[in-house]
């Protein structure tokens, strides 16, 4: 049933509509929306999904992977990260993400990468709001929660050594100069950079993991390594914590993936099937190889490989179909297992929890697959009018080119200039004790 | 009277323990312990990082004994504690100059 406010004069539910901009295509073309309650219920679920992703989803999968010194302290900086994001947010990360504010069709110039700040402390948003056929309330939720996850994503490459007050002025620098821009660039519609050249990105391959991926590269070497990495002994604490975050981050995801056709229909649907097969895929591949290659299968590889399954699907889920899902499931769990095991040890980063070989490169695979399985005839929805599967590639690898630069000089140029005030890291005797002393005057097992 | 102290392996505990019952041993102090000695330790390996872990888990079991029993003690542990395999541990047996039973003050045989 349509709601009350269905009845109220075009015009009025057009208004906050113009306000915002037209950040979706479809929008573009869309005679006066109406909200759909059957997409807001959708959409209100799949903002809790992506929450729970973060919290307690990937808390647990990085808490159970650090010793147990450490423990209380990656969980203690994702549940910082979500809160102080959820403020940023409507604070101004909404607006510099989604402002349309300048934005022109073809034309490269500010606003080509970051919105306006006319929607600063969500200026205009009423109940009546609209975005596409839900309430903006809910996309305003619903993209909040993406930006929540990236930052906490990348604590995983200096888990074990880095401060908590640094920790949370490079949260505050890396969403504001790295997450907001890419997000407008990708999402905010015809006038932002990557939207222009047609890359396609569903679900934030490249706003969220590669993003977060070489931001974790490039903070795991400023930072340094553990000290004692890699010689002294460094297991994971607890798989069992680990399984279970990374299983609720297999179920969020769906509210990740899903969530991004910003309706309940078919795109929704096929996006939360690929992303199911995918992460299976992914899972054997690491599985196999690891058999392969070690003699044995672990819990840790399986479970690793079913993020980067995850991973890797998240741009392609609105433009592939089940056997390219398989396809990209599979490389990014063959990939992920040599960058995570192999290229680590021979390039000697400490990037303790693998946000890169994981986010980075399953984020990187994803994209460039991306533009190869959206073609109709390996089952995807095709290509746009102009593009061929060569040009959609070449497109893609651009934009993976432009983030990867964009932010590894915003992660770089943020530690440095917090290193400049305070130290980045613990102190030798605080890295022996654990962070959870050390930092917090807290013990994870008091047994 | 000696003190009989014996490094075993973790699942020949129970056995060791009905063996020196049957010898009449009527008490027993256990530790649980890691060491290493001939046999090799194991490896773990987390998405690719290999770790040899050389300390492994054994049980210390140590045992006061009269002189004339210290014998039957020490072939009981032996015969319970072998699995034929490297790794089965090693037994020590020592001079114990007093004991004392706190209860009642006992001293030495009294107090075993």
């Amino acid at each position: 049933m349509p709601p009350a406010t269905a009845h109220r004069p075009a015009l009025f539910r057009l208004a906050p509509l113009l306000l915002l901009g037209c950040p979706l295509p479809a929008l573009a073309t869309a005679a006066a929306p109406t909200p759909d309650s059957g997409d807001t219920a959708w959409m209100l679920t799949a903002s809790l999904l992506v929450l729970l992703m973060t919290l307690p989803g990937l808390a647990l999968f990085y808490g159970g992977l650090v010793r147990s010194k450490n423990v209380l302290s990656v969980l203690m900086q994702c549940f910082a990260i979500v809160s102080l994001v959820t403020v940023l947010w409507i604070s101004y990360g909404y607006s510099l993400a989604f402002s349309t504010q300048g934005m022109e069709a073809g034309v490269i110039n500010f606003a080509s990468f970051f919105g306006g700040v006319d929607r600063a402390f969500l200026a205009g948003l009423t109940r009546d709001s609209l975005t596409l056929s839900v309430p903006e309330s809910v996309f305003v939720m619903f993209q909040l929660t993406f930006a929540a996850i990236t930052p906490a994503l990348i604590v995983g490459a200096f888990a074990e050594r880095m401060k908590f007050a640094p920790l949370l002025w490079f949260t505050v620098l890396w969403l504001t100069f790295a997450y907001l821009p890419l997000a407008h660039m990708t999402w905010a519609g015809a006038g932002g950079l990557f939207w222009d050249w047609g890359v396609l990105d569903f679900a934030g391959g490249t706003v969220v993991h590669i993003n977060a991926g070489i931001a974790g590269l490039v903070a795991a070497l400023m930072v340094g390594r553990r000290k004692g990495w890699p010689t002294q002994m460094m297991p994971p604490h607890n798989l069992a914590l680990t399984l279970i975050g990374a299983s609720l981050l297999w179920v969020g995801w769906f509210g990740f993936n899903a969530g991004s056709a910003v309706a309940a229909n078919g795109s929704a649907g096929m996006a939360m099937l690929v992303t199911q097969v995918a992460s299976a895929a992914a899972a054997l591949a690491w599985m196999a190889v690891e058999w392969k290659l070690h003699g044995k299968p672990s819990l840790l590889g399986v479970v690793s490989g079913a993020i980067a399954g995850l991973v890797a699907i998240t741009p392609a889920s609105g433009s592939c179909g089940p056997l390219g899902a398989l396809a990209i499931g599979g490389a990014a769990g063959v990939l992920c297992f040599l960058a995570s095991s192999r290229l680590k040890r021979r390039l000697g980063y400490d990037d303790a929890l693998d946000v890169f070989g994981v986010h980075g490169v399953g984020g990187i695979v994803g994209a460039l697959l991306t533009g190869v399985f959206a073609s109709a005839a390996l089952g995807g929805v095709g290509y746009a009018e102009g593009m061929t599967m060569a040009t959609q590639v070449g497109r893609q690898a651009l934009a993976v080119l432009v983030t990867c630069a964009w932010t590894g000089t915003v992660t770089a140029a943020s530690l440095w200039l917090i290193s400049r005030f305070t130290a980045l890291r613990v102190d030798l005797e605080g890295e022996t004790d654990g962070l959870d002393l050390a930092l917090h005057d807290e013990r994870g097992y008091n047994l | 009277m000696k003190m009989v102290m014996a490094i075993i392996k973790p699942f020949k505990l129970d056995d060791v323990r009905e063996a020196l019952s049957e010898v009449g041993v009527t008490g027993v102090t256990v530790t649980e312990v890691k060491g290493f000695g001939r046999q090799k330790g194991h490896t773990e390996l987390y998405r690719g990082a290999e770790y040899v872990v050389d300390f492994l888990p054994k049980i210390k079991l140590e045992v006061a004994v009269t002189s004339d029993q210290v014998d039957r003690v020490v072939e009981a542990i032996q015969t319970a504690a072998n699995s034929g395999k490297i790794g089965d541990g090693k037994i020590f047996v020592y001079e114990l100059e007093r004991v004392m039973r706190i209860r009642t003050g006992e001293l030495d045989g009294d107090a075993l």
